[in-house]
């Protein structure tokens, strides 16, 4: 058995006209949290349904636990524990009900485990799914990816549109799941704070593509902020070689590289301008920068590093 | 043991559980040989990366803050700082900026700080007594 519990290569999905996902190649190895950040109509949820095999890959191929989500569905989903962005679960059941469904599906169900998190989680079992509030149909949700232990728990959007009480339930379910045994975490999220906290690899979509895929502490690591303050007030937005966004007004402008500081400050210099502060950035900020720049100049395709 | 992460302002993770620590131990809050929670324990209070609370756990180890007792856990450590002076240096320099530049900002010339400084110091009390 490999240690790569995800692996996606090359694959491109097209729908009519739009690319939806455009030659992404992706691993994820066994025991860490994976941050899949991007855009609403990056291709996140694309992607996701690839992994559950709930898109068949027309171009390139898609193995999770070395397996074809398609072609071996028993095989992958009774492996995965998995939390949709719209949580489609039966509104016609009672919460119960959905809870011995749902057991029937998974062998390793552990039916314990399910009644101390519908205990944790505060969720009466004789409630119909649709009078559920919106926090507790995400809790419901939760549950039942997590109840049968899933070595791989794959959650798309889980905290949009809650309240802070149930995302710190989210993530400590990420946490849980991943300090446990060893088990995998794919989750994307356009929280990109709580990716910060959670994830120890992320892979940024933008427009169908990979444009960033590596660990968390690298990416932060190999960006730099620098706030340049020119001598005189800039009418527009100054030119620097080496930078992925460019924001400021009159004499101040903050730049957001990748690398390639010593150029870009000796670029400064030249047009008579100081760097007077040099920082971290958040991956907010090189969400931003990265996306700004992708659509800035599109087919910039040898500044994505996987 | 509280500590409060908060994403967006530009330090790292780990830095800011190694800071916090650093903060509780200097202010007697966490005393010589208090326990530690373990690892996952408090990546679970806090909602951080495991990974990422070990690696502080590390650091703060390497600084001589805290000691891992095999089998038995994480604790605060007895005796001082194996750190350079330079280092101390240039870790406190970096503080003693953020606080001048606010002073000057609010119009407090260094006298005044200083004054501030020991009567924090004093509040803070002797950590060794």
């Amino acid at each position: 058995m490999s240690d790569t519990v995800i692996n996606v290569l090359n694959l491109t999905r097209k729908f009519r006209r739009t690319t939806a996902l455009d030659d992404v190649s992706l691993d994820v190895p066994a025991g860490i949290v994976m941050g899949l950040v991007g855009g609403n109509g990056a291709g996140k949820t694309t992607l996701i349904k690839h992994l559950l095999g709930l898109l068949k890959a027309k171009a390139g191929s898609v193995r999770v636990f070395g397996l074809d989500p398609v072609r071996d569905p028993v095989g992958v989903l009774g492996r995965i524990g998995y939390l949709s962005e719209d949580r489609d679960l039966p509104n016609w059941m009672r919460v119960d009900e959905l809870l011995n469904f749902t057991q029937a599906y998974f062998p390793n169900w552990d039916t314990s485990y399910a009644a101390q998190l519908q205990e944790t989680f505060d969720l009466d079992p004789k409630q119909r799914v649709k009078s559920l509030s919106r926090g507790q149909t995400a809790r419901l949700g939760l549950l039942t990816a997590l109840a049968h232990r899933p070595p791989l728990l794959i959650l798309d959007e889980p905290s949009s549109g809650l309240d802070a009480v149930v995302r710190r339930d989210i993530l400590g379910a990420i946490i849980r799941t991943v300090a446990d045994e060893g088990r995998t975490v794919l989750f994307s999220s356009h929280l990109l704070d709580e990716v910060e906290r959670v994830a120890d690899r992320v892979a940024m979509l933008h427009n169908g593509r990979l444009v960033l895929s590596d660990q968390l502490q690298t990416v932060l690591d190999s960006h730099s902020r620098l706030t340049l303050r020119f001598a005189e007030p800039c009418q527009t937005k100054p030119s620097l070689p080496g930078a992925l966004s460019c924001e400021g007004s009159g004499q101040e402008w903050t730049v957001i590289c990748n690398g390639q500081i010593d150029e870009l400050r000796a670029a400064a210099t030249s047009q008579g301008a100081e760097v007077v502060e040099q920082s971290r950035p958040s991956l907010d900020e090189v969400f931003v920068a990265r996306v700004h720049h992708g659509r800035l100049s599109h087919g910039h395709r040898e500044e994505a590093h996987s | 043991m509280q500590i409060h992460i908060s994403p967006n302002d530009g330090v790292p993770i780990y830095q800011q559980i190694v800071n916090q620590v650093k903060y509780l131990t200097a202010s007697g809050r966490l005393t010589a040989g208090e326990q530690l929670p373990p690892v996952r324990k408090l990546a679970e209070q806090i909602l951080v990366n495991p990974n990422t609370v070990a690696r502080a756990y590390r650091e703060l180890e390497s600084a001589g803050v805290l000691t891992t007792r095999r089998g038995a856990g994480v604790f605060a450590s007895e005796g001082v700082s194996p750190l350079s002076r330079r280092e101390q240096n240039r870790i406190l320099n970096e503080r003693l900026d953020q606080l001048i530049a606010e002073a000057r900002q609010m119009d407090v010339d260094v006298e005044t700080l200083v004054k501030l400084l020991r009567q924090r110091d004093t509040k803070m009390g002797d950590k060794n007594a």
